[in-house]
């Protein structure tokens, strides 16, 4: 009986998150309001840019124009990251060779190209795609190569054992072998694109979030539209993230997270 | 030592002792998927001091839940626990939980790990504690080695050794041996035997390996499943060392195979 | 795995020098052959490199960026371990937090600067709540993982040997989920040295970055973009390859058996 009353308490398990966040962008509000001469703007006015940016059409071009360079700059790389990487991770000298000239690119921030991105492409899409480029491609590249190093051998040898050739090895073995960890890092590597595109759009390019953000800034200090382009960024962000995931816990991969458990 | 005289006396050599532990009508509902799945149903069983008792059973029969369930980690649906007299609540430190190798912390050398539940002792006294359990379980030389570096069967006998240095009354242990081969399996059941007379501890051990309950129990508890429950329970009236040959042995190994329902030619 | 004999000693001295040999050659000729006048040769990076360490701009450079990601790592380790921590052990406030987290996490740490600049205008600062940003939720998400994934069994054996739940989670789990949280340590050390960078070209004006988009927009001096650029690189090798001595220590040691 007395559980009856605590249930009136209880709030119900998916309504706590919502109630958190509100209670955040209250207080938000509330520091805002009592701070008038501050820059930051607070929940209500980031709203109302969000609705600005609506209404003059701003917004939805810009989320696409960034996610049309993070497509590019993306695909690009898996496309020549995954061949390459099964390659280098397979001979074993390629992989001693290549090594140290990977180690010493990888630590280098995609941003620290930009000056070269801008003096072989220019300012345009084109650079901001080669900079995601090369923030995809070398931890791809890694990945797949450190996949294929932690292939079990009884693997390779049951496939050599049925008689199969080095490709139908590749095709039939190896590489559903590292499948799993290759979406993995996939998805941590579109978590790096869409860092990247970000910071590119701020210097490289005039259109794109990143853009809306260092703009909105320079002209007129609109802190409403830089919050609201951050919003805008954690919100696609998420949902590439989600989307990624959902891939990764469809079928034919369940093996490999099922035995993460 | 004979079997004759054993079997004119059916009756277990802690017969007399004052019992331990007792579940009443004990069951367990679980929830899956939002059906609801029971698990074990009206479980009695009452284990005098200083016994051995083996749960034996296929897998998915409960045993291992039940098992769970006295040593406080589970709280059973219906029905209760009690040891001493007293209602199981929560697990506690004069009953001790031994999981296959798994349990041991692989952070923590084979010093660490048998000290880990020693922590209010002073230093000396610890370190006394430590060596001489070492030695009960023969791990002289490996005192700073971490788990990683050990064999499966030594990795078992770290685990032991944890749980009897902080001088339990009980034992629940839950296939202590699954994840060994045979003949380490052997050696640490002989072991283990020998640990149980020297200590005189009560032990309940979870199997699905008839030889392995005939062999180190007073009396097997013979589980079967959907629900678990208790199908029989058979006293061993051998005593230890058991010839594993002798027609008593095969007799009791036989009538626990047929009441599982397998004949026990293959 | 190896498709061949395992390569001799020579091998692994050989190999690595050849090819960083055919690069460094293909990436002269290239200049040499395209006959650009902007683009610099592998010898150019190295004069300019000799120039820098003459002036002595470079030490400063080097240690200001090292000394913001210090401070802006550490800041985010010191916050981030016990959050994640307390989160992962009660998981019923970390489904309360953990949208909230999700919606900040993929926010580019460049995209703070703005505020990061309102917040504390131009100068070590700002660039140091950029590198905090970056590595925090890294930090956070892998610590709350890292607790969720200890195996039920240890934290039951730490129950039955009557530990308080403070001591369960330093003596037992905080010990399982260690080598978990030291690699996403070493992440966010490699992210804090990519944000600082970033910031650093933006925010502040000095550092490795800030010599970057300086060297560019002064003179167009590509030299030494590509020089610092390396420096970046190699640094940041260093950086990671230091940490990986950490997880070779023995009551870490076995959560890293399967990597090389």
């Amino acid at each position: 009986m007395e559980r009856k009353d605590s249930k009136h308490l209880t709030v119900p398990v998916w309504l706590r998150p919502v109630l958190f966040l509100l209670v955040l962008l209250a207080a938000w509000q509330i520091a805002v309001l009592r701070h008038p001469h501050q820059l930051l703007p607070g929940p209500v006015k980031t709203a109302d840019g969000i609705a600005d940016l609506l209404q003059h059409g701003l917004l939805f071009k810009y989320v696409v124009a960034s996610l049309f360079r993070v497509t590019w700059g993306f695909f690009l790389a898996v496309i020549v990251a995954v061949p390459l990487g099964l390659v280098i991770g397979w001979y074993r000298r390629a992989e001693m060779a290549f090594n140290p000239i990977l180690q010493i690119l990888r630590p280098i921030s995609p941003l620290a190209w930009i000056p070269i991105a801008i003096l072989w492409f220019g300012v345009g899409d084109l650079a901001a795609v080669f900079l995601i480029f090369v923030g995809c491609f070398l931890p791809l590249l890694l990945t797949v190569i450190n996949a294929l190093r932690s292939v079990p051998e009884v693997y390779i040898n049951a496939g050599r054992n049925f008689g199969l050739g080095p490709i139908q090895l590749m095709r039939r073995i190896l590489y559903p072998a590292i499948v799993p960890r290759l979406m993995t890092g996939l998805r941590i590597t579109l978590g790096v694109a869409w860092l990247v595109v970000v910071a590119a759009e701020m210097i490289a390019v005039n259109s794109g979030l990143g853009f809306l953000i260092v703009d909105a800034r320079n002209a007129g200090n609109r802190y409403d539209l830089v919050v609201a382009g951050m919003v805008m960024i954690g919100v696609v962000g998420l949902l590439l993230d989600t989307g990624v995931r959902s891939l990764e816990k469809s079928g034919a991969l369940r093996w490999a997270y099922a035995e993460e458990r | 030592m004979s079997t004759k005289t054993a079997m004119e006396t059916p009756t277990t050599m802690t017969a007399s002792a004052r019992t331990k532990l007792r579940t009443d009508s004990v069951g367990m509902i679980f929830d899956r998927d939002g059906k609801s799945l029971s698990v074990l149903e009206n479980i009695n069983l009452e284990v005098s001091e200083g016994e051995f008792l083996c749960l034996l059973g296929p897998s998915g029969c409960g045993k291992s839940t039940l098992l769970s369930a006295i040593a406080g980690f589970l709280t059973p649906t219906s029905g209760e626990i009690t040891i001493d007299g007293e209602a199981v609540r929560g697990p506690d430190p004069r009953r001790i939980f031994v999981f296959q190798e798994r349990g041991v912390f692989p952070w923590l050398t084979v010093e660490g790990n048998i000290g880990f539940g020693l922590g209010k002792l002073p230093r000396k006294e610890r370190a006394q504690r430590v060596s001489h359990y070492i030695q009960m379980v023969g791990l002289e030389g490996f005192e700073k080695s971490y788990p990683h570096e050990l064999s499966g069967g030594m990795k078992q006998r770290v685990e032991v050794a944890r749980a009897l240095a902080v001088n339990p009354d009980v034992l629940f242990l839950d296939e202590p041996f699954g994840a060994l081969d045979s003949i380490t399996r052997l050696i640490m059941r002989g072991e283990l035997l020998r640990i149980w007379q020297a200590e005189r501890k009560t032990i309940l051990f979870v199997t699905h390996d008839i030889d392995e309950a005939v062999q180190l129990a007073d009396r097997v508890v013979v589980m079967s499943a959907r629900p678990g429950h208790i199908q029989q329970i058979v006293p061993i009236d051998i005593a230890h060392p058991r010839d594993i040959s002798s027609p008593r042995y095969l007799q009791l190994r036989d009538g626990i195979l047929n009441q599982i329902g397998l004949a026990h030619k293959l | 795995m190896s498709t061949m004999a395992q390569p001799r000693k020579w091998e692994y001295v050989f190999w690595p020098l050849f090819a960083t040999a055919i690069f460094i050659a293909f990436w002269h000729y290239t200049v040499v052959w395209t006959a650009t006048k902007i683009f610099p040769s592998p010898l150019e990076v190295e004069r300019g490199f000799a120039e820098l360490t003459h002036k002595g701009v470079l030490y400063h450079d080097i240690v200001d960026s090292l000394r913001r990601v210090a401070v802006g790592y550490l800041a985010a380790v010191a916050i981030g371990i016990p959050l994640g921590l307390m989160l992962g052990w009660y998981p019923t406030v970390n489904q309360i937090v953990n949208p909230v987290v999700q919606i900040l996490r993929p926010i580019s740490p460049i995209a703070w600067i703005p505020l990061a600049i309102i917040f504390f205008g131009v100068g070590d600062y700002a660039a140091i709540f950029l590198v905090f940003l970056g590595a925090f939720f890294p930090i956070v998400v892998t610590c709350v993982a890292a607790v969720s994934n200890v195996p039920l069994i240890y934290r039951r054996a730490g129950r039955n040997f009557g530990l308080t739940p403070a001591r369960i989670l330093s003596r037992v789990v905080f010990p399982a989920a260690l080598p978990q949280i030291l690699v996403s340590l070493r992440v966010a050390l490699g992210i804090g040295w990519l944000v600082v960078v970033a910031g650093e070209m933006i925010a502040v004006t000095s550092g490795l970055g800030f010599l970057i988009i300086d060297s560019r927009n002064s003179g167009k001096r590509y030299d030494l973009v590509v020089g610092a650029m390396i420096l970046i690189g190699v640094i940041g090798l260093v950086l990671d390859t230091l940490f990986r001595q950490i997880e070779k220590i023995k009551p870490v040691r076995w959560g890293f058996r399967d990597e090389s």
